[in-house]
């Protein structure tokens, strides 16, 4: 099963580079952006997809400061 | 006493550590893929970029055969500093409360920084601000460098709480010197236990007056005082 993990800061922690990114799209005259937020993407195989979850906690994810969101590639 | 300092592929300032404690007692050099800690009395977790610092700074070395008997070290009590990436790893492991993230200003930022001593009485603080072997004689007020770009220091509102409730800030920036946008200025931070610290400026780099400070030196020269305290 292909899978993709979603990991982002949490919601309330500062996120420089979102806010960075933010500040740069209006000087490119993209206009009316808000809540950019700047995350990593880990795309793996699995073969048991329950692991995917355990993997985040203990890895992929540091849960103290990041949220994840796991999406299988079939669903 | 002897110090066993880890490295890890990709450490950088696993020398200057060794060096450093051995201005106070042994040291060796341990290898990260060996669980041995050949019988050290106390652990440096040094700077650098372990792991390359893949995925998260930290969260690869934490796996290590040589981290795995750092942690049961460390939960028997033995003593544990960490500097840099050496805290990152100590924070991925949950050796200490926390996690670091990327500089608020985003850049790599190498500058001397001024650190107040909160918790003077640690086992990691007990010798600076005195005049014997390692003290700096007066202030509690060190002044060492700092070089990262994944530093600031953050921890959730409960955390905090406790931490504060427990003595567990042990270093802060000191006033206009918070330059990577930690939380409440933190610097340094120990476990509730107290045998585990880790901070991000680098004490190793500040224990000879040739590169301009030695209030580095009382970090190691505590850690052997909490040693030898501990084994009368």
């Amino acid at each position: 099963m292909h899978a993709r993990v979603l990991i982002r800061p949490k919601a309330g922690i500062l996120d420089p580079q979102g806010e960075a990114v933010q500040r740069a799209l209006p000087a490119l005259g993209f206009e009316g952006v808000a809540n950019v937020h700047i995350g990593r993407l880990v795309e793996l195989d699995v073969e048991d997809v329950s692991q995917l979850e355990p993997m985040c906690e203990k890895l992929l994810a540091n849960p103290l400061v990041e949220d994840y969101e796991i999406v299988l590639a079939d669903s | 006493m002897k110090f066993g300092v880890l490295r890890f592929p990709g450490s950088c300032d696993e020398v200057d550590a060794l060096y450093a404690a051995r201005r106070v007692g042994d040291a060796e050099l341990l290898w990260h893929g060996e669980r041995d800690l050949r019988g050290v009395d106390a652990i440096v977790v040094p700077g650098g970029f372990s792991y390359g610092d893949y995925l998260r700074a930290g969260a690869i070395a934490r796996f290590s055969p040589a981290m795995e008997s750092v942690i049961a070290f460390a939960q028997d009590g033995g003593v544990v500093l960490g500097i840099c990436n050496g805290f990152q790893v100590l924070c991925e492991a949950r050796l200490l409360p926390g996690a670091l993230l990327p500089n608020a200003n985003l850049r790599f930022t190498f500058r001397q920084v001024d650190l107040d001593i909160v918790e003077p009485n640690t086992a990691f603080t007990c010798a600076c601000g005195s005049e014997g072997v390692g003290g700096n004689g007066s202030a509690m007020r060190l002044s060492i460098p700092a070089k990262h770009s994944w530093g600031r220091y953050y921890a959730d509102e409960p955390t905090l709480a406790s931490m504060q409730e427990h003595g567990q800030v042990v270093l802060r920036y000191a006033p206009g010197e918070n330059f990577n946008g930690s939380l409440d200025d933190i610097a340094g931070v120990r476990n509730e236990q107290g045998n585990v610290f880790g901070l991000m400026p680098h004490p190793e780099h500040a224990v000879d007056e040739l590169t301009g400070s030695t209030d580095g030196l009382c970090i190691f020269a505590s850690m052997r005082m909490a040693v030898e305290g501990a084994r009368v």
